[in-house]
């Protein structure tokens, strides 16, 4: 009787089998035929992108053929990516890429009305009603959306960031690399350590999940560890990845991807003991208060996610910014520890792990317990350990 | 770096013997020779994602990659038990992996991977249990900061864990911690033993095997060497004992080994059997012979 509480061998090679039979869904419905990576990467690309992102692999196909394994639970589609990015050799670091030379698909600024190159709606849902379009239920192979209007002028005119019109008049805070440049830290190969780098607590916030950081930021915006955002740029589009090889001593262009990248602009901090920046035009860059920024970036198009690292990026810098401290998203302990899904979903599912044993201690613990505080007769009927 | 191994080493083609490629053991190894220098010491480690979820014993899996050899014999139990969905699970991981011999007796294993339990057979020298740890800080419930953790180590401050303990028999008449009970290794770092039953707690005492602990999402190992003093937190007055049962094993009749507790049926009726199935099948065995 008891052998049917643990699993055999058996009923798990079943039970993998049922999970594979039901992924597939009818194989017999015309209405229903096999789902291709490609038709995922073209049609459901959002959810491609956010697999990417939260997996640390740039590979649409993979992130597809992921989404597909995982039956459309993205959680489980960013482990198998995960967990296959761990086998893959690194043959280079690319030199770090430059989003001031986007070609821009989608460019907005919630801080000035104009400004060059102008506001690039590009693709988003946020102009949209959100009414269910019932007419697409009935789309069929062969229908196309009517197709964009090409613009009349080119996208790839000058576009400065506004981060970058700020900075020139030493308004905002400089982003330039510590001194010496040193290289980032990666927490996939060094276990982070508290107090974390930015670095670290960035690369932490990409693989983060994104309903987490929402939540995070969301918390900030209604008053737990408030820091004034401004949307001072979202912009989208592809950039180059270089890589200097080691055998050359010059970039060689491998690939083109697309990234969405968010600066906010918020509320001031002087420069912390900084020497005056020769370099700085002006008077003003001597010293004063400044803007400070959040810094976002996704692969592809996660305009929602970047937004978010931003905010939460922000919060952690608070005790750097010499701010108060105290909320949840400004503890980069919490946050860092807290944010992976791939850690998090693991760790909650290990739940349904057999616990008979601690069960059992726990149970055997109680009834001694309430032997102590109960009347002797009542204690018997507690049965079993010592 | 190549791994040139593949070709030669049994295991699941594509992949290097074991799943991890060398330079991660190598990682891996450096972790653990340094945890075996510091008995009970957390070593930082940087763990990888491991294709079994996080908090399902990817610590104990990368362990046990790291030292474990084609000549090895692998057991992996949970709960106790050869034949739990996790323990299957991790078992065909490495037979697919590293294609090595695997059993479920535990004086035939050179490697048991576990989660929650020791085997109730005597471990014998050159044996490696590799621990499966969710929260290897034994501090954790009482601080949730890593840095002030690490610095009440760093002191040997382990006030904190003593007043819970006088706590709980203040409130309780007892020790109210059954399982994943601290013990102090080698009079110095004050250790998680992972969630198994304090029952198993006198097993780490001066065991002859070696005992390595493997936190994966907490990306920590710490280790226990052969022949090395562990001992269970407890006051004068209160010393510590361990889980006892007024009756038998149902199926093998054995008096001295952790029992589980079987409802049978929905009239409250229970049985209580052995949590190690491959003590409780070996003793039926010799009982039938």
């Amino acid at each position: 009787m008891y052998v049917a509480a643990k699993g055999g061998e058996a009923a798990i090679a079943q039970s993998q089998r049922l999970t594979g039979w039901r992924r597939r869904g009818d194989a017999e419905d015309a209405e229903n035929p096999a789902l291709t990576p490609t038709q995922i990467d073209q049609q459901l690309g959002l959810a491609v992108d956010r697999v990417m992102t939260e997996s640390a692999v740039h590979d649409r196909a993979l992130a597809a053929l992921a989404i597909k394994q995982a039956r459309g639970d993205l959680m489980e589609a960013i482990f198998l990516v995960r967990a296959f990015r761990t086998t893959l050799a690194r043959l280079g670091a690319a030199r770090p890429i430059d989003t001031g030379t986007m070609a821009v698909r989608r460019r907005i600024s919630a801080t000035f009305k104009d400004l060059p190159g102008g506001q690039v709606l590009g693709t988003t849902f946020d102009y949209s009603h959100r009414l269910i379009d019932f007419a697409l239920a009935a789309e069929r192979d062969g229908d196309a959306p009517p197709a964009p209007v090409e613009a009349e002028t080119s996208a790839a005119a000058a576009m400065p960031r506004v981060t970058d019109i700020l900075g020139a008049e030493a308004l905002i805070e400089p982003a330039d690399p510590a001194p010496g440049d040193p290289a980032p830290g990666d927490l996939t190969r060094e276990p982070p350590t508290v107090p974390y780098g930015r670095d670290v607590v960035l690369q932490a916030l990409v693989r983060g999940d994104e309903g987490f950081l929402v939540g995070l930021a969301y918390s900030t915006q209604r008053g737990f560890g408030r820091n004034h955002p401004f949307a001072g740029e979202i912009r989208m589009g592809e950039v180059a990845v270089e890589l200097v090889p080691d055998e050359l001593d010059f970039p060689v262009s491998i690939a083109d991807i697309t990234v969405t990248e968010c600066q906010t602009v918020n509320q001031f901090a002087e420069p912390a003991g900084e020497p005056p920046d020769p370099a700085m035009p002006g008077p003003e860059a001597a010293a004063g208060p400044r803007f400070t920024r959040g810094y976002g970036l996704t692969f592809g198009e996660a305009e929602r996610k970047a937004l978010a690292m931003a905010l939460v990026d922000r919060a952690l810098r608070a005790e750097a910014l010499g701010e108060a401290v105290g909320a949840p998203a400004q503890d980069a302990e919490f946050v860092v520890a807290h944010s992976d899904s791939v850690e998090a979903s693991g760790f909650l599912q290990h739940l349904k792990l057999p616990h008979y044993v601690d069960f059992q201690a726990e149970l055997d613990l109680l009834r001694g317990l309430r032997r102590q505080s109960a009347p002797a007769d009542t204690a018997k009927a507690a049965g079993g350990g010592s | 770096m190549t791994d040139t191994a593949h070709a030669a080493t049994p295991g699941l083609a594509g992949y290097n013997f074991a799943y991890l490629d060398e330079q991660t053991k190598r990682m891996i190894r450096r972790a653990i020779l340094k945890a075996v220098a510091v008995p009970g010491y957390q070593v930082p480690f940087a763990s990888r994602v491991m294709p079994l979820p996080y908090g399902w014993g990817t610590g104990g899996i990368q362990v046990t990659a790291a030292v474990i050899g084609p000549e090895d014999r692998l057991k992996v139990i949970d709960q106790g038990a050869d034949d739990t969905v996790n323990a299957v699970s991790i078992r065909h991981f490495f037979a697919r992996t590293a294609g090595v011999p695997t059993t479920t007796r535990t004086q035939d294993a050179t490697v048991i991977q576990t989660r929650h339990r020791i085997p109730e057979a005597p471990l014998q020298r050159g044996q490696i249990m590799v621990f499966q740890v969710p929260i290897p800080e034994p501090l954790r419930w009482l601080e949730p900061r890593e840095p002030e953790t690490r610095r009440a180590h760093a002191l040997a401050d382990y006030g904190i864990m003593h007043v819970k303990l006088y706590e709980d028999i203040a409130h309780h008449g007892q020790v109210a911690t059954s399982y994943d009970y601290p013990a102090m290794v080698a009079g110095r770092y004050l250790t998680a033993p992972s969630p198994i039953p304090r029952f198993d707690n006198p097993k780490l005492d001066r065991s002859p095997a070696l005992m390595l602990f493997g936190a994966g999402r907490e990306r920590r190992i710490y280790a226990i060497p052969p022949w090395t003093p562990v001992e269970s937190l407890a006051f004068e007055d209160y010393p510590f004992e361990v889980q006892r049962w007024s009756r038998p094993c149902a199926l093998c009749g054995a008096t001295d080994s952790y029992l589980d507790e079987v409802v049978i049926d929905d009239q409250g009726n229970r049985r209580f059997i052995c949590s190690d199935t491959d003590r409780c099948e070996q003793r039926r065995a010799e009982a039938a012979s």
